[in-house]
């Protein structure tokens, strides 16, 4: 599981929060700060681009059920509520801003 | 065009000599990235289906001419990374290295990349240059990077990459030429420049920005098209109803087109059967043509309507982009009993045939998931018991209405048996999936492709890949099953002749299963049908119109009337239950086998629902008196 690193620098005007990416609304667009989930699970994530540091938007929540769709990575992927509660995000507010690694 | 013109540019660094010619070629790319189109596209009708020896990925080849030379092609599963994690993976893994089994060591490799996401996939072309394989990157859909506003320079690309680089639309056929000018030069470089670690993310990121910024990459505008439609397709409200017409309309139809087309298609075929067998002379041989092989292919040929309609719309769906969202959607119906929204498609499949239905699960990636749903898809009630179905109600269930005009006794019975079977189904996969084949780690990640229209050539590609496949596995099933239970119901001959059916071996079997069914409430002529019905359940008809036309007792009989004389109402409702539930399919059996790779499966399965109907037709014969009173 990655740890946390809080004393990282950020762009000015990032939230240093972490949040659950299923805080975010619709349009917000986040950077993957943070998995709680097992290693077996992230890997199988990794594979469609949630990756630490990799910016990540809530494009809509899909109809019926919990899932959500998001842009990562160059493409959309839908993922469940159960899997998104266990990834964490530094949000960013408003449109895509870069976070400085 | 600018996308054609780069199209033929070949670029690479300089090249040392070819160690050897090029022979054997694999084709590999992530999912989604237009490599099965490329593989249609130069192997055209030349390629061939199978599995992998031991595992259930499946295994395409292909001839591709080129330069006046043939070269094997080998399209690898679809993946994301070499890191054998998946067994779509470690097949690749295996096949690249040479040490797959039984598939050559490919001389070179064709890397194909969706050129309007080329950021997240181009550590992929990176692992695989890195394994010193001859390689060709091919970015497809240079088109769509076009139309949208994106570009990227292969020269450079290559120049980075240290292996040639070429854009393409594997869709419209465009910049293929790369190909052959990369096959004429028996291009064999080992590449200039190593990309560095792959392994470490951060690493790996870091390059691939590095590397694509060099290349004058330029991503496209994203699909505005798509993210439109979504919008409706993906609506709280519109959605679901999008779904249902689009489900509706495909349920429809299967039924709606492909019943009378079946019905057409069984005419010409008995027609064709009779007018040939006139043309020879009457006895055994004839026999064993007409009745024997002829009606047994045929009972099986006439679902191909179906089938193919069947697979028209999922090709349709999934093409188009649309499967996707319909997974997405029935995701919490279908999580309720444990599967992903993924098995949904392939579910309701079934209902026309378990056959395409369970070929239809390969879209399922987690294997415990595909697994399941192969297990129950046969409980959804499939086309081939409305035969025996329609033939029982008639013959028992008078018609009265049920809800004034709307629904009457004998379709409200037809329903309920629809429901029985959907029941026993999501029952089935409750017990499956909380304990055997219990889910472990595999999030569903389901990624939402861009719509794009299907292409009559890719449609029809997979009719005909489809077509063949069924027509070659459940033919030679069904025909060597035809051939035992023709043998059986004329053997022991009498001076020559064929014995009266009550002498045949075939009765004997009946009489000796009688003790068991007959709790059921079933006799000795039904026990030859069930027993025939192993092969496909619509036989039974058949068989049961031969038994009681033999029959001299019943032999003026309508066989509705003649079942009426042999079951009583319990009875009726125990056989209708039987088939329900029962297993009675070889060429599902078949193709649960070659699915699975394993007799485990199949044998499992088919003791699990014979035990179920058992015990249900059972039940029904036993209690349905005591309430009928």
């Amino acid at each position: 599981m990655a740890i946390m690193d809080r004393n990282r620098q950020f762009a000015p005007g990032c939230e240093i929060t972490r949040f659950a990416l299923t805080d975010l609304r619709p349009g917000d667009t986040g950077v993957i700060g943070g998995f709680t989930l097992p290693n077996e699970t992230q890997e199988a994530l990794a594979r469609f681009g949630f990756i630490l540091d990799t910016e990540i938007t809530l494009v809509r929540r899909a109809p019926m059920g919990d899932a959500s769709v998001y842009a990562v990575d160059g493409s959309e992927v839908a993922l469940r509520a159960e899997t998104a509660r266990g990834i964490l995000v530094w949000r960013l507010p408003g449109g895509p801003k870069r976070a400085l690694a | 065009m600018r996308a054609q013109v780069d199209a033929s540019v070949i670029a690479g660094p300089g090249r040392t000599p070819a160690a050897g010619p090029i022979r054997t070629i694999a084709l590999i790319g992530p999912p989604n990235s237009g490599k099965s189109t490329l593989f249609n596209r130069l192997t055209r009708l030349r390629q061939k289906v199978g599995n992998y020896p031991g595992i259930t990925v499946e295994q395409h080849t292909g001839v591709l001419s080129c330069a006046g030379r043939e070269f094997t092609l080998i399209d690898l599963p679809g993946i994301h990374s070499i890191r054998p994690y998946s067994e779509d993976e470690r097949v690749a893994v295996e096949v690249l290295t040479g040490r797959a089994k039984g598939v050559r060591a490919p001389d070179a490799v064709f890397v194909v990349l969706d050129s309007t996401n080329l950021v997240r996939h181009l550590a992929l072309a990176g692992e695989i240059i890195a394994m010193g394989l001859p390689v060709l990157v091919l970015l497809n859909m240079a088109d769509l990077l076009q139309k949208r506003g994106g570009t990227v320079n292969p020269k450079k690309l290559a120049a980075e990459l240290g292996a040639p680089v070429a854009l393409i639309a594997a869709a419209h056929g465009t910049g293929l030429e790369a190909v052959e000018s990369f096959l004429r030069k028996g291009a064999t470089q080992t590449p200039a420049m190593l990309p560095p670690v792959l392994q470490d993310p951060p690493q790996c990121r870091r390059w691939v920005a590095r590397t694509t910024s060099q290349a004058g990459y330029r991503a496209p505008a994203p699909a505005a098209w798509t993210r439109r439609l979504d919008g409706v397709v993906l609506h709280k409200f519109c959605g679901p109803l999008v779904f249902v017409l689009i489900v509706g309309t495909v349920f429809q139809s299967v039924f709606g087109l492909g019943q009378p087309a079946s019905n057409l298609f069984q005419d010409f075929l008995s027609r064709a059967g009779v007018q040939a067998a006139a043309q020879l002379p009457a006895g055994l041989f004839r026999s064993l043509l007409l009745d024997g092989v002829w009606k047994g292919v045929s009972s099986v040929l006439v679902f191909l309507p179906q089938i193919l309609l069947l697979f028209l719309f999922i090709g349709l769906l999934e093409d188009s982009g649309y499967l996707a969202r319909a997974a997405l959607i029935s995701d919490r119906t279908m999580r309720s009993v444990g599967l992903s929204g993924k098995a949904f498609i392939p579910l309701l499949s079934a209902y026309a045939c378990a056959v395409p239905a369970i070929m239809a699960t390969r879209t399922i990636e987690n294997k415990r998931d595909r697994l399941a749903a192969i297990l129950i898809a046969p409980f959804m009630t499939c086309s081939a018991r409305l035969p025996i179905y329609a033939l029982l109600i008639a013959a028992f269930i008078p018609e009265r209405p049920v809800i004034g005009v709307l629904l009457g006794s004998r379709a409200s019975a037809m329903l309920s048996l629809y429901i029985l079977g959907f029941f026993m189904a999501i029952a089935t996969a409750k017990i499956l999936k909380s304990s055997v084949l219990k889910s472990t780690g595999v999030p569903f990640v389901l990624e939402l492709p861009e719509y794009r229209w299907p292409t009559v050539r890719s449609i029809a590609l997979r009719l005909i890949d489809r077509a063949r496949v069924f027509l070659a596995q459940a033919g030679t099933v069904i025909l060597c099953v035809s051939v035992v239970v023709w043998v059986l119901t004329n053997l022991p001959l009498r001076n020559g002749h064929p014995p009266a059916l009550e002498q045949s071996i075939m009765a004997h079997l009946g009489q000796t299963i009688e003790p068991a069914i007959r709790p059921l409430g079933f006799n000795w002529k039904i026990g030859v049908g069930l027993l025939t019905s192993v092969v496909a359940r619509e036989v039974i008809v058949g068989t049961l119109g031969t038994l009681y036309g033999a029959d001299p007792a019943t032999h003026a009989m309508s066989l509705q009337e003649a079942l009426r004389q042999d079951l009583t109402l319990p009875g009726a409702v125990a056989l209708l239950v039987f088939f329900a539930f029962a297993m009675q399919c070889t060429s599902t059996l078949a193709t649960v086998r070659r699915e699975t790779n394993s007799w485990k499966w199949p044998a499992i399965q088919f003791l699990y629902m014979s035990a179920v109907a058992f015990v249900a037709a059972l039940a029904v014969n036993q209690i349905l008196p005591l309430w009928l009173g």
